[in-house]
């Protein structure tokens, strides 16, 4: 098994009196790309300030590169790679100055890469990042957390309100860091096409929990639209194991369900159904399903 | 090569690699000895994870399609015409699967859709005849 990179165990985090996290583990592995994917308030950034070190405990452990963040704040951070929707960079600085101050702070700096950076991402030195557009000063930010190699690169809804040519850019970003033997990533996105595109395993959280920790690869085998015919109208949903969000009326429904195809058409028999129709979905529709609503 | 990817398809990403592949190797458009790209190449240009295209090119060596050694890249594998032929059968029946399972969901019963084969493939034949030259009309 792969050196585990990050490693949350039972992590609970109250707001008050809401459980903004209620039991969370999680675990990335050396040289993997994990997507966590939630709605917006599920606990995905109050997680992530957990991993920087931002936030302590309060039950429950986290352990990044095998130390505690809060315990070890410049052991873990230096080896970090962040990047936030709001960017968080002092917008009063122009790029070099940017790219100055980052090379003093990180000891692995590597100025060749942030010169090629610089070029490719087609940013002045001179420009103040103040007035730079939302997708130029979030390559500037991209530039500051890949040029000094990251074991991890950790990014918070990087792509969130991006135009496409700067989302691929992180994307790129994305693929170069796992390219590099031994590099970690961890983003979390809603952006699930972006997900599905990069992620070796994803996990989902709603309201403070973990609903779906797997391969990405292993989702999308056991996950499937499956459409039913009965011989006899129904009134009631059908009861089948691992069936989510049913839509339809009488003898024909259709619904997400998760489990090995092998099966299905025994299980669906067990309920005096067959199947009609199975094909994959995307992590779209799984997300959809699992959120708990029937109909998109 | 030529592969497309769309990560919001049912299949998995690295499914719709080996798929494709398949397919380029089926048509003859990849021979043997032909090297595929790098896997972190085609990592950056279909701007995927190498993982899965290391996966992708796994499951292909498990197939006896590619072979591949440390260092020295990936190649299509010479194959004998009796496995290149079940190839070709296998990349068939995968489209098979999706129009026998369409069918079903339109209650178009099986000996139908042997039918509508029937006549598509009767409809290409004028086509060709159509498009070919008069001897072969007469012989014909």
């Amino acid at each position: 098994m792969a050196e585990k990179i990050v490693e949350v165990r039972d992590l609970v985090r109250t707001y008050g009196r809401t459980r903004a996290l209620d039991g969370v583990n999680l675990t990335v592995e050396r040289g993997s790309v994990l997507g966590l994917v939630g709605q917006n308030g599920a606990g995905k950034t109050t997680l992530i300030k957990h991993l920087l070190g931002l936030l302590r405990a309060e039950k429950g452990s986290v352990r990044v590169f095998g130390s505690d963040p809060v315990a070890d704040p410049p052991g873990v951070l230096s080896r970090i790679g962040y990047l936030s929707e709001e960017g968080d960079l002092p917008l009063w600085m122009r790029v070099e100055e940017l790219v100055r101050y980052s090379a003093a702070f990180y000891p692995g700096w590597d100025q060749q890469y942030a010169d090629s950076l610089q070029r490719e991402f087609e940013l002045s030195s001179d420009a103040k990042l103040g007035s730079l557009s939302k997708g130029q000063r979030a390559r500037a930010g991209l530039l500051v957390a890949l040029a000094f190699r990251p074991d991890l690169l950790l990014l918070d809804e990087p792509s969130s309100g991006l135009d496409p040519v700067v989302r691929r850019d992180i994307l790129g970003a994305i693929i170069r860091t796992i390219a590099d033997e031994g590099r970690t990533v961890l983003f979390s996105s809603h952006l699930l096409a972006e997900v599905e595109q990069v992620s070796d395993r994803v996990v989902m959280v709603r309201a403070g929990r973990v609903v779906l920790d797997d391969e990405l690869a292993h989702i999308k085998q056991t996950h499937h639209r499956i459409d039913l015919v009965f011989d006899e109208p129904r009134a009631e949903t059908p009861a089948l194991p691992g069936a989510l969000g049913w839509e339809g009326c009488g003898k024909s429904w259709s619904a997400l369900w998760c489990g090995e195809s092998s099966q299905l058409e025994a299980s669906v028999a067990l309920i005096g159904g067959k199947v009609i129709g199975n094909i994959g979905v995307s992590l779209d529709d799984i997300f959809v399903a699992h959120a708990g609503r029937d109909r998109r | 090569m030529r592969i497309h990817i769309s990560p919001r398809d049912g299949v998995p990403i690295y499914m719709q690699i080996v798929q494709q592949v398949r397919r380029l190797i089926a048509s003859g458009e990849l021979v043997p000895g032909d090297e595929l790209p790098s896997i972190r190449g085609l990592a950056d240009s279909l701007v995927v994870n190498p993982n899965t295209i290391a996966h992708a090119y796994r499951e292909l060596e498990g197939a006896g399609l590619v072979t591949t050694s440390r260092g020295l890249g990936t190649y299509v594998a010479g194959i004998d015409q009796a496995t290149a032929h079940a190839d070709r059968r296998a990349v068939l029946a995968d489209r098979i699967d999706s129009l026998v399972l369409e069918s079903r969901q339109m209650r178009i019963p099986f000996s139908e859709l042997l039918e509508i084969l029937h006549e598509r493939e009767t409809a290409f034949r004028a086509g060709d005849e159509e498009m070919g030259d008069e001897s072969e009309v007469i012989r014909g």
